[in-house]
């Protein structure tokens, strides 16, 4: 869909090692302007890892992480939000006894222009109205709005994650990681899922890059698919090409021991 | 205001019961203060109260809403009440406090309005804060609770150096400290203080803490700098901890380097955890209830005979006993302290008052 190819995210043969294990072994691989990319692989690939040296909690050992041409490496995750990525958790990492409006109202402050002293002696009344402005906007595009009072830990699982992508969006971000959005959710509410994250990118007009397991989901949203194992990026291509790759086959049902679906 | 116009009934008699409940504040002040030789005992377990709860809401800031495990309240106390009490003694006196060792002539002329002595107090403790948090703010739970801790007796054993001789009159203390001359001078500071950081709180910075302490990773996802926001935290905490070390040495007159020991810090925490961690109002309530319980309870402390019997176990220490079981008793009942992390409202008040009177069994307070 997109002519260009504008280059938003870059990684270069990255590298992250913890003592003898090498977690990602040259990784390589690029999200452009708009697309919808997953990475898969089998559990313990490495795909977290992934996501952690692109946001920076974690500095690769080597190579290159770029973000719209600028390398990211020493950058801590809160100027790395600033930047223009948001993401996700495989396991939601809500405020949890904060209400639902005050989760996404937190993330609205990154763009705030005001400082302690104006915050606490309500000098920043006009920040203050935009950001809470913004907020209730934000919930009642993702329908979250009637939940608004409710302590986060109350929503539904579901509601939840999806809690937590507004939450991300709050942020304004360019290019969206999500960490396994559709973990442990059943068939109807990962194709709501799947809708959702189409709708998020258009209207958004964001570069989204996950990690999934559920292959309906991947197959029928992503652009490109890059496949991960052990570390080593095994496979790459679109769903047609990931599907009948042999090494991806085996990757999945023949080397390894864990039934992923 | 454009309120007053669509109140709700509710909203109205909330704000009714408020304006009563000031107005009774003020007027028990009032009369207090008109009287004050014959209460002289209830106004000065008053004026304790209103200071620790200064300090247990300062402390709460940290530990309850930033969820930083700190125990350096003593010391940013000791600072704030020393460099008070230094710029507020009379300069006519300051020889006679000094006798020992002299005072050292840099301060001998230093003199400042008590506000401006408290202000300064504060600024000093949240200076010291500024430098100790950048090494100590990078670690977690116990071990900032460990390092904060030292470093209170750190600054407490370097108020008693002799080489500070001069300057804070080392073990002999401070004395000649100018007193309130009233209890509204206390409740001013007490709710100004208190309400700044409840302003605080709840404004945009405030929700910056609450992220911190809910979740770390998720905090920095959102794009907050997690040292800086725990670095302001803790400053502005010691900040008032400065202030209300500042308002107990005037309320006490004389100070010395044992007054700010780690007890007082276990006192300040205890209320806290009594209040509910993560609640003002709790605080306050806890500061009255643990300074106020500590004194009432000194009948323990007489003789007791009934008939020609005495009583062996009624002597000096045995209310410390009473309040001991007393505080076992509100944790067993209440583990997260009287008001968990609700404020009060009249709502949950009045809920709570039904529930007893039809007697239920579980009451609902404030919004759980």
């Amino acid at each position: 869909m997109n002519e260009m190819k504008e280059n938003v995210l870059q990684m270069e043969n990255v590298v992250m090692q913890f003592g003898g294990v090498r977690a990602i072994d040259g990784l390589s691989l690029e999200v452009n302007r708009g697309e919808i990319v997953a990475l898969i692989g089998p559990n313990g690939a490495g795909k977290t890892t992934a996501f952690n040296c692109i946001t920076g909690i974690y500095t690769p050992t080597s190579g290159a992480v770029k973000f719209g041409g600028r390398d990211l490496r020493g950058n801590a995750p809160d100027a790395i939000t600033k930047l223009g990525i948001a993401r996700t958790f495989q396991n939601i990492r809500l405020f949890s006894n904060l209400t639902v409006f005050d989760n996404v109202l937190i993330a609205e402050h990154l763009r705030a222009k005001d400082n302690v002293f104006s915050a606490t002696l309500r000098l920043n009344r006009k920040e203050e109205e935009r950001m809470r402005a913004e907020t209730e906007q934000l919930l009642r595009e993702q329908g979250l709005y009637e939940y608004k009072d409710d302590i986060a830990s109350s929503l539904p699982y579901g509601l939840q994650r999806r809690l937590e992508i507004a939450r991300a969006l709050a942020t304004k971000p360019e290019l969206l990681l999500l960490d396994e959005p559709a973990a442990g959710m059943n068939p109807q509410e990962t194709q709501e899922l799947t809708d959702f994250i189409v709708k998020i990118r258009d209207q958004y007009h964001l570069s989204i890059f996950m990690i999934e397991h559920h292959m309906d989901l991947v197959m029928q949203i992503s652009e490109r698919i890059y496949v991960l194992n052990f570390g080593k990026l095994i496979a790459h291509g679109t769903p047609e090409e990931i599907q009948n790759n042999q090494e991806v086959i085996d990757a999945y049902l023949g080397g390894s021991d864990d039934a992923e679906s | 205001m454009k309120t007053k116009v669509n109140m709700t009934p509710e909203k109205r008699r909330n704000t009714i019961l408020s304006l009563l409940l000031i107005a009774a504040i003020l007027g028990a002040c009032a009369f207090l203060d008109a009287n004050k030789y014959s209460y002289n005992y209830a106004i000065s377990i008053i004026e304790r109260s209103m200071i620790y709860a200064v300090v247990a809401v300062s402390m709460n800031l940290v530990n309850g809403f930033t969820g930083l495990f700190s125990l350096g309240q003593a010391g940013f106390m000791a600072l704030g009440a020393y460099v008070t009490a230094i710029l507020t003694i009379p300069v006519d006196q300051r020889a006679s406090v000094y006798y020992i060792s002299g005072i050292h002539p840099a301060i001998a002329n230093l003199h400042a309005p008590i506000l401006v002595a408290l202000i300064l107090g504060g600024l000093v403790a949240a200076a010291f804060a500024a430098l100790i948090g950048i090494p100590v703010l990078r670690l977690k739970s116990d071990y900032l609770a460990i390092a904060t801790l030292g470093f209170a007796e750190i600054i407490r054993a370097l108020i008693s150096a002799p080489q500070l001789d001069t300057i804070t009159n080392g073990s002999y203390g401070l004395k000649s400290i100018p007193g309130f001359s009233s209890l509204f001078q206390v409740l001013a500071l007490t709710v100004v203080c208190i309400g700044l950081m409840v302003l605080l709180i709840n404004s945009s910075f405030g929700r910056m803490f609450k992220a911190v302490r809910e979740d770390e990773i998720a905090a920095e996802a959102m794009g907050i700098n997690l040292f800086k926001t725990k670095e302001l935290s803790f400053v502005i905490s010691s900040f008032f901890a400065g202030v209300s070390g500042g308002m107990l040495a005037m309320f006490m007159r004389s100070i010395d380097s044992k007054t700010f020991q780690v007890s007082l810090t276990y006192d300040i925490l205890l209320i806290v955890v009594i209040g509910g961690i993560g609640s003002v109002t709790g605080s306050v309530l806890g500061a009255f209830l643990v300074t106020a319980g500590r004194e009432l309870l000194r009948f323990f402390d007489e003789p007791l005979y009934i008939g020609s019997i005495n009583i062996p176990l009624f002597r000096p220490g045995f209310r410390m006993v009473i309040f001991s079981i007393l505080l076992m008793v509100v944790v067993l009942f209440y583990s997260r302290g009287l008001m968990g992390t609700s404020e009060f409202s009249w709502n949950g008040i009045l809920d709570f008052f039904r529930g007893l009177g039809k007697k239920k069994v579980k009451k609902a307070r404030g919004k759980v």
